[in-house]
């Protein structure tokens, strides 16, 4: 399989000082699916936010089996869909429709492309029909999946999701399990929803205090209840 | 929790709906103009506005009433500013009252202004609401662009509208959060508090700004813009724009023949 993304030795320290990333190092290969799990505060946000480029990484993460630059950006960001944990944050313009439009129109999409890729994005996650509805007015579960359109409708290669389910009742979030169980691209999901994760990922990636702390098969590091509760991902003891 | 539109009634199918948002808002602005330009004595004049006003307000289908108490909120911010007026110098003093420090006069001439402002003030509000009421904001923000406005401008107001409701939620939650520790006390804490929770409110906004920039950087804005192009310019706006400006047109000419 080939490689589609490759980070190595990655650390990472926000302006305040604060240390997110410590000498990150791994690799995703094409269709894989990865759950990325750790506790708050573990760094899962800011190392998704280095898969696309929103935060600066010189050059050690690769995608595509190139480093991202300044001069990749732009293609970078077409083919890794990053979808961020709230909703509030990813809808920002007045209707869905101009929100999903967003990207292929920022992709300098001609005006009938465009339109396609909103209907088939909205199709897609089973919102067809709320093109001039306002963000603000759906439901949390409506609004997930709204997000999730405003990138598929720039057709990523990758799709990175930032705690799809959170928040979320049991019923949206197994109806939105079942809507990412039908995504045919490479996804990496960060959260510590461990139902989601062993219900998606067949590899688990467990992050804590800025560092990898293991990576492996999901149901041998599920399993692993000494690692687990180590790690604030299951109760102690 | 649930709010009520800010263009209520605006998703609605009607003339006034259909009509292109370029074509309104240049109207509603020629009106306010022509209203503003008109001198304070034509009373039939203004009369003569208020009815072209009610016509479309007909035209529209949005409920009358709905727009006669949207308009009554402005009232108290043109009567802060205009409640002074009549007790200034100037035009023949109506009345005399002696206060012991000094006497106080109002003088009719600056009552008519402080009536007129009003009235002013009245019907411009009215033809924004019917323009709200009619125009869903994405087409109205969808035609400023288009006529030019400059996009960061185009950009504020719309992200002023989505977010503004999410504002108040906010808002909502923190001050539940407050009354349910048994706020109370001393006026000054109670103040402090106030400006505590301004505070807050003002860096979560500023953090929110950050985290929905990313989100747009993500899907590959780049600093330009770019919107489709949704709108049409129609025969029904051609005939509704020349016709509402030739009767507009009318208004002033009696309202220059009147002097």
């Amino acid at each position: 399989m080939a490689e589609i993304i490759q980070i190595e030795n990655l650390s990472f320290r926000y302006p305040d000082g604060q240390i997110a990333l410590t000498g990150v190092s791994l690799t995703i290969s094409q269709g894989e699916r990865v759950g990325i799990i750790g506790p708050n505060g573990a760094g899962k946000s800011t190392l998704l936010l280095h898969l696309n480029g929103v935060l600066g990484s010189n050059g050690r993460v690769e995608v595509f089996g190139e480093p991202i630059s300044e001069r990749n950006l732009r293609e970078v960001r077409k083919r890794v869909g990053l979808v961020f944990q709230n909703p509030d944050d990813q809808l920002f313009s007045p209707t869905v429709f101009d929100d999903v439009a967003f990207g292929p129109i920022n992709l300098g999409y001609g005006e009938d492309a465009v339109r396609q890729s909103v209907a088939r994005a909205l199709d897609w996650v089973g919102m067809t029909g709320y093109e001039l509805r306002l963000p603000y007015h759906l439901s949390l579960g409506e609004k997930k999946r709204v997000a999730l359109a405003t990138v598929l409708s720039m057709n990523p290669e990758i799709l990175v999701l930032d705690e799809p389910t959170s928040d979320l009742d049991p019923r949206s979030k197994w109806a939105l399990i079942g809507l990412l169980q039908k995504m045919p691209m490479t996804l990496v999901i960060a959260s510590h929803d461990l139902e989601l994760v062993k219900a998606l990922c067949e590899r688990v990636i467990v992050l804590d205090g800025g560092r990898v702390v293991a990576d492996g098969a999901t149901e041998w590091i599920l399993a692993d209840r000494v690692l687990l509760s180590a790690h604030g991902l299951a109760p102690a003891g | 929790m649930k709010h009520s539109f800010i263009d209520q009634y605006s998703d609605r199918d009607s003339f006034m709906h259909r009509l292109d948002p370029r074509s309104k808002f240049l109207v509603t602005w020629l009106f306010i103009l022509a209203v503003t330009l008109t001198p304070p004595n034509r009373g039939q004049v203004f009369v003569f506005y208020l009815a072209l006003i009610m016509v479309l307000i007909f035209l529209s289908g949005v409920p009358i009433l709905y727009i006669l108490r949207r308009s009554l909120v402005i009232v108290p911010f043109v009567l802060l500013v205009a409640i002074f007026l009549p007790f200034f110098k100037g035009g023949e003093a109506m009345g005399s009252y002696n206060l012991g420090w000094g006497s106080l006069t109002i003088s009719d001439y600056r009552l008519q202004i402080l009536a007129n402002l009003l009235v002013k003030a009245w019907l411009s509000v009215l033809s924004l609401i019917l323009l709200i009421s009619t125009t869903r904001l994405s087409h109205l923000l969808e035609g400023l662009e288009r006529l030019h406005l400059p996009r960061a401008l185009v950009m504020i107001l719309s992200f002023m509208y989505r977010y503004i409701f999410v504002l108040v939620d906010e808002v909502m939650r923190m001050r539940q959060a407050r009354d349910s520790r048994n706020f109370g006390g001393k006026r000054w804490w109670q103040i402090q508090t106030v400006g505590r929770m301004v505070g807050t409110l003002f860096i979560r906004s500023y953090e929110r700004g950050e985290r929905v920039y990313a989100a747009m950087l993500t899907r590959g804005f780049d600093g330009h813009s770019r919107t489709l192009n949704k709108l049409s310019f129609k025969r029904a706006d051609a005939y509704f724009g020349i016709g509402f400006s030739l009767v507009l047109a009318l208004a002033s000419v009696l309202s220059v023949l009147g002097g």
